[in-house]
This record gives structure tokens, C-alpha cells and sequence, in this order.
């Protein structure tokens, strides 16, 4: 069974002026149980928009998106919430960790709305992540590469089938991107989790044998560009 | 599964919350504070209208009634009970020797009252007194070491403990009365007492008063008796004649319960010359009845500090939501529901309330014994503190609902957090 089955979704946006804006139209996307797959796009193409759609933190237009066979958007939002707690890890650009928490309690934070607390597998992400002897750190205590990871070993916290990286490397330098890469496919293959990637950064794409870009899955970027 | 999950969530609620608290903690301080002084001032008005009335109205006085001037009940009760306020005006000693032999009078004492040592009352009475009242059931009065009653043919004095503490006064020491009820250095007797007796505290206003027989009032240099209507003055080695003489109340207990309402009859609403003030209770009743104003007021002001502190909670907390809602939408992104973060927030201004109405027993516990203070050395009257009232758990549950309902327009705002929009990169 296919982890996510896309059709037809349609995303616009009311620009500041007024005007309806599509960012997303995409017929067709579908992505294999445990596959790892990077999507390239520019800056602007609307590869967050894309995540949140999938996440179901965003709501599409038109269309169906089916993640482990469910239409998310078919469900009222406090069952979407659980739903994406329990099936959807979320790696930000900004990692989005919560400040005033441990890294633990981040992780801690992520089970609790979703499968439910387990503190050993919490202790034992982040030291698998590479932080066993940081679990008390807030993430300003933290460097740049360990918030990111702190954010992945958080995506992974409730065994999730899918997890959506959005640039995940974004705020690190050339040498940390491989090592945060290999981390992150690592414990994905490990736990046998599918990985979708977005980014604009070819560094990043070159790593994955799976590539697509967004702007040939989606007509609403072919639009702009030949615009 | 959904049993784990559901106090897993619970488990996320009571972090948040508890981090939030410790975020802003100097805003949460001062939210409780201003809890605490709501709480603890509703409990005092309550507990302390409560247990002045119980303490004025329905304490054991030891005298069923006073007999006295025609005129207010309340002053007579006020002025010989309490020993506060002026005398309304004298009754000739007859009535006193009349009103001791009915067969219905259990127990008649004099009281004579018109001088003061250093504002303490001197009120000249008889061994009665001493021998015979009982401030409660089945307590006299007990003297403190080495002290005794005070011989009728003597310059001798009996002070209460509170006198004895305030004075210094203490057994063997000499003290000249002074006229009036308010002390003035110029209204000196000449008349030298010595205290022969300090009795032990009762907690009744009897503790603040000095006690001399009552010929010691009649043979005072300057006063003038009007027994028969014409004036007379003491004259020393010769006894006053009866008739001269005057009482300005007398404290009374009868024998039944029917008595009373009997004397009530003959004497107020037969008689024309004196006043009978009974019951005690309920003359002091009408006195809270008619005061009754101020506690409604004093009730309206501790709401409305309860009000200004449910504002307060308010408002500290919606403050604190536009810098928490990039928190909050991380929270949803990790799967907390609407009515997750909802709840958080009620629970986080309970927290805050519940805690703040605990503080507020030792608000409580401030007003409370500084107005017994008060009461005690103005009256004599001593509250019961720790005397339990249901507003002492009224209270705090009510402030909590007040804590919760005020967190309900915050957590509205909390929970319509859009999670896309607050997710959106910082970068
Ligand atoms: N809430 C919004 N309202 C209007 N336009 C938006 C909103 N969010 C994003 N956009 C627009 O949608 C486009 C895609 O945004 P985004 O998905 O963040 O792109 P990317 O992640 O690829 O950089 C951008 O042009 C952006 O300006
Ligand atoms: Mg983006």
C-alpha cells in the first residue's frame, strides 16, 4: 500500500492584493511504504505548503490526500490532530522546537499528544540522535545541529510511518548537512519509516537516488515559471 | 490505548502548565497576591461579621437583663454590659432594694458608674459580685495571687486583668479615681484606692474594668447624690440615708425564662420610670441590625476586590498568549487538540487562583488577629479565631471557579491559534 496518494489537491492563497493566488495543483503524487524521496523547488514554489497540506495542518482546496490509506482531509480536526500525531513526523526548517522545554521534554512533549508517553524510547531517540548526555539541554543551550536533531529524534517519537523534512538542512554548513542527512535516512530505514525531503539546495537532493521536482508534479509552479 | 493516551495528554496539560507558571513567574506572583488579598479579605468580612454577632449576641453575658434610666436599651446594655458609652442618667437606690427582693430576681447588682483611672472604668458595685455572679455558667470571678475582694468600708479596689496589664497597676499600689468617663488629669479625686485584687482574665469586657465599692462612689469628693430629687453630699463618719442614694443600673438574672417577659411588662410597658434592657441578645441584635449597612458595604468592596483580582488574572494571562503562540502551534503540530491548549489555559488561571486563595489564609490570618486585637482591647471581647466558618472553603472554591471562568477569554484566544500561520519560518 502506497504511504501517500495524492490527487488532484489544489491550494491558492488570497495574495495581499486581493487576488486568489494557486500555489499548489498537483494531479498526481504518490510515495511507496518505507521510500525515501526528495522534492527540489525553488524558494517561494511552495514546497511548505505542500508538507502542511500533507501534515493536515493546512487545508487543500480540492482534492484527496490519502496517508496510510486515510483522507485526512475527510477528518474533523481534533481527530486530524491525533491522526498526524500518531501517523506524520514533521521535521521544520526552523526546527520549531519549544524553547522553554529540555530537549527531552520536546521529545517527551511529541508522545504525549500522540501514541502516549514512553520515556525510555524518549531517552533512547535522543541518544540515538547523539545527544544521551544533552537530554536536560534547552535548545539555546543546544548548537544549531543539535536543535536539528533534538527536531528529529522529536518526528520520530510516535513510530510515525511518514516523516516530512522541510529543509532540514537549511541552517547548517556543507559538513554538518551530510552527517544530519545520514542521520535523519538512518533512523528512518531503521524504524522503517517513508521520508519525504523538500529543498532547494542540490547538496542536499544529490544525496537521495529518488528526486523529483516540484514544479513537474505541480502545474500551478509550471504556471509561474513560464509566466 | 485511548485510556493511556488520554492521561498521556493530561500528563502534557500539567507540563505546560507548569511551565508556564514558572515562565512567567513574576506575573503569576503578583496575580496571587492579588488573589490572596481578595480571598483572605472575603473571609475576614464573612468570618469576622459572623463571629462579632456570635460574640455580641449570643455570648453568655451572665445577667439576664439590666434595670436602668428610662430611655434606650442599647445604650443602658452598652454602657454596663460593655461598659461602653454614657450612662443614660440614674435610678434612685430604692429601686435597686426593691427590685432585689422580688420573688421572680435571682440575682440584683448595683452598678455606679461616673469615674475613670487612665480611661478604665471605676464601677462601684457590692461584694455580690464576687460571691454570687457567674460571667458564665458556673464561673466566678478568681483573683489572681495574693488578691482578694474588696472590704465595703474600705478604700479598696479589684481590678480586671487587662486594666492590671495596661496600668501596671498590681497588688498593694495606690491610685486616685477620676471623674468622668474620659480620663482628664484636672478632674482628680482626692480619694486614695489601693488594689487589693487582680482578677484573672475572662475574655469578658469585665476585664477592663476597676472595681470599688459603691459607697466608695456615693463618698467621692465632688459628687453629688439626687436620690430624692434635692442634692446631697456625703459627709464622712455618716452613713448616707437610703433615699439619697443612686445606682445607675441594675444587672440583673431572674429565676425562670418566664420572669423576664413579666418584669418586660411591668416595668417597660406599665411602668413610665425605668427601663428594663431585655433580652441582652436582643437588644445587641438590634444594634448589628442596625449597623448592618456596613457589612453589606464591606461585603460589596471584598467582591469587588475580587472582581479587580479575576481582572488581573485576565489579564496577565492574555498578555502572555501572543508570545506563546508560536508554542502553541508547535503544540498542535505534535498532534494537542483545540480543547488540549483550551484546557491548559483554565487550568493554568486555576492553578494560579486555587494557590493565591491559599496564600490568602495568611491574609486571613493578619486581619483576623489584628482586629480581635483590636476588638479585645476596645471591648474586652475576644474572637475565636481559628473558630472554623464554611466561608474559610467557600472561599477558596469560589475563587478558583472566579480563577477558572477568568482564564476562559485567554484560552478562547489561545485556542483560535492557527498553526500554519505561527509555524511560518522566523528566518
Ligand atoms: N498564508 C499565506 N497567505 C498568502 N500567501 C502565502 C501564505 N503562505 C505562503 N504564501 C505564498 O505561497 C508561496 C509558497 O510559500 P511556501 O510554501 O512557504 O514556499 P517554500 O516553502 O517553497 O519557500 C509563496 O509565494 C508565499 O508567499
Ligand atoms: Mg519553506
Amino acid at each position: 500500500m502506497a504511504v501517500l496518494e495524492i490527487t488532484d489537491v489544489k491550494k491558492t492563497y488570497r495574495s495581499p492584493t486581493g487576488e486568489r493566488q494557486t500555489i499548489i495543483d498537483i494531479p498526481k503524487f504518490a510515495m511507496e511504504e518505507k521510500a525515501h524521496v526528495a522534492l527540489e523547488g525553488r524558494s517561494g514554489s511552495g514546497k511548505t505548503t505542500f508538507l502542511n497540506l500533507i501534515a493536515g495542518i493546512l487545508k487543500a482546496d480540492t482534492g484527496q490526500l490519502l496517508v496510510e490509506g486515510t483522507d485526512i482531509q475527510s477528518l474533523s480536526e481534533p481527530s486530524r490532530d491525533l491522526f498526524r500525531a500518531k501517523t506524520i513526523g514533521y521535521v521544520h526548517q526552523t526546527f520549531n522546537l519549544l524553547q522553554g522545554y529540555t530537549a527531552l521534554e520536546n521529545v517527551e512533549l511529541g508522545m504525549m499528544f500522540g501514541r502516549g508517553l514512553d520515556k525510555e524510547y524518549a531517552v533512547d531517540l535522543l541518544g540515538r540522535v547523539g545527544l544521551g548526555d544533552r537530554i536536560h539541554y534547552y535548545p539555546g543551550q543546544l548548537s544549531v545541529g543539535q536543535q536539528q536533531r533534538v527536531a528529529v529524534a522529536r518526528a520520530m517519537a510516535n513510530h510515525p510511518k511518514l516523516v516530512l523534512a522541510d529543509e532540514p538542512t537549511g541552517n547548517l554548513d556543507p559538513h554538518h548537512t551530510h552527517e544530519a542527512l545520514s542521520l535523519i535516512r538512518g533512523i528512518c530505514r531503521e524504524q522503517g519509516t517513508a521520508l519525504l525531503l523538500v529543498s532547494h539546495d542540490d547538496e542536499v537532493l544529490q544525496e537521495f537516488e529518488n528526486r523529483q521536482s516540484l514544479a513537474d508534479i505541480n502545474l500551478a509552479g509550471q504556471e509561474a515559471s513560464t509566466a | 490505548m485511548s485510556g493511556i493516551s488520554g492521561s498521556s495528554t493530561l500528563s502534557g496539560i500539567f507540563l505546560m502548565v507548569r511551565r508556564s507558571l514558572r515562565q512567567h513567574a513574576l506575573s503569576t506572583a503578583i496575580t496571587m497576591f492579588s488573589i490572596a488579598l481578595a480571598s483572605g479579605l472575603v473571609m475576614s468580612v464573612f468570618s469576622i461579621n459572623d463571629q462579632t454577632r456570635a460574640a455580641f449576641t449570643g455570648g453568655e453575658v451572665g445577667f439576664d437583663a439590666v434595670l436602668g434610666a428610662r430611655g434606650s436599651q442599647l445604650q443602658l446594655v452598652l454602657n454596663t454590659v460593655y461598659h461602653l458609652e454614657t450612662s443614660p442618667g440614674n435610678i434612685p437606690y430604692e429601686m435597686y432594694a426593691t427590685i432585689k427582693d422580688n420573688p421572680r430576681v435571682k440575682l440584683a447588682i448595683p452598678y455606679a458608674l461616673g469615674d475613670n483611672y487612665q480611661g478604665f472604668r471605676i464601677v462601684g458595685s457590692t461584694e455580690d459580685l464576687f460571691n454570687e455572679f457567674e460571667y458564665q455558667k458556673g464561673k466566678k470571678f478568681e483573683f489572681q495571687k495574693g488578691g482578694r475582694a474588696f472590704d465595703t468600708a474600705r478604700r479598696e479596689a479589684v481590678i480586671g486583668s487587662f486594666v492590671a496589664q495596661k496600668t501596671g497597676l498590681g497588688l498593694g499600689d495606690k491610685f486616685n479615681a477620676y471623674h468622668g468617663l474620659i480620663y482628664d488629669p484636672n478632674m482628680r479625686h482626692e480619694e486614695e484606692y489601693v488594689v487589693v485584687g487582680v482578677l484573672k482574665p475572662t475574655n469578658t469586657p469585665s476585664d477592663r474594668v476597676i472595681w470599688i465599692p459603691i459607697e466608695g462612689i456615693y463618698r467621692m469628693t465632688g459628687h453629688v447624690l439626687r436620690g430624692t430629687g434635692e442634692q446631697y453630699t456625703a459627709e464622712a463618719g455618716k452613713e448616707i440615708p437610703d433615699e439619697h442614694k443612686e445606682v445607675s443600673a441594675v444587672m440583673l438574672k431572674f429565676k425562670g425564662p418566664q420572669d423576664g417577659m413579666l418584669m418586660d411588662q411591668t416595668i417597660n410597658k406599665q411602668g413610665k420610670v425605668a427601663t428594663l434592657a431585655w433580652p441582652i441578645g436582643r437588644v445587641m441584635m438590634d444594634l448589628f441590625n442596625k449597623i448592618g449597612w456596613v457589612t453589606r458595604v464591606l461585603t460589596l468592596v471584598s467582591y469587588l476586590v475580587v472582581l479587580v483580582a479575576a481582572a488581573s488574572i485576565l489579564a496577565s494571562l492574555y498578555n502572555t498568549i501572543n508570545e506563546r503562540r508560536r508554542d502553541f502551534a508547535i503544540l498542535r503540530s505534535l498532534g494537542a487538540r483545540r480543547r488540549t491548549i483550551f484546557s491548559a489555559i483554565i487550568l493554568e488561571s486555576s492553578i494560579i487562583a486555587l494557590m493565591g486563595s491559599l496564600l490568602g489564609f495568611v491574609v486571613y490570618a493578619i486581619i483576623l488577629g489584628v482586629t480581635t486585637l483590636v476588638i479585645r482591647s476596645q471591648t474586652g471581647v475576644v474572637l475565636d479565631i481559628f473558630s472554623p466558618h464554611p466561608i474559610l472553603i467557600l472561599a477558596p472554591i469560589g475563587m478558583t471557579v472566579v480563577g477558572a471562568i477568568s482564564g476562559i477569554f485567554p484560552a478562547i484566544k489561545a485556542y483560535t491559534t492557527d498553526i500554519a500561520s505561527n509555524l511560518t519560518p522566523i528566518s
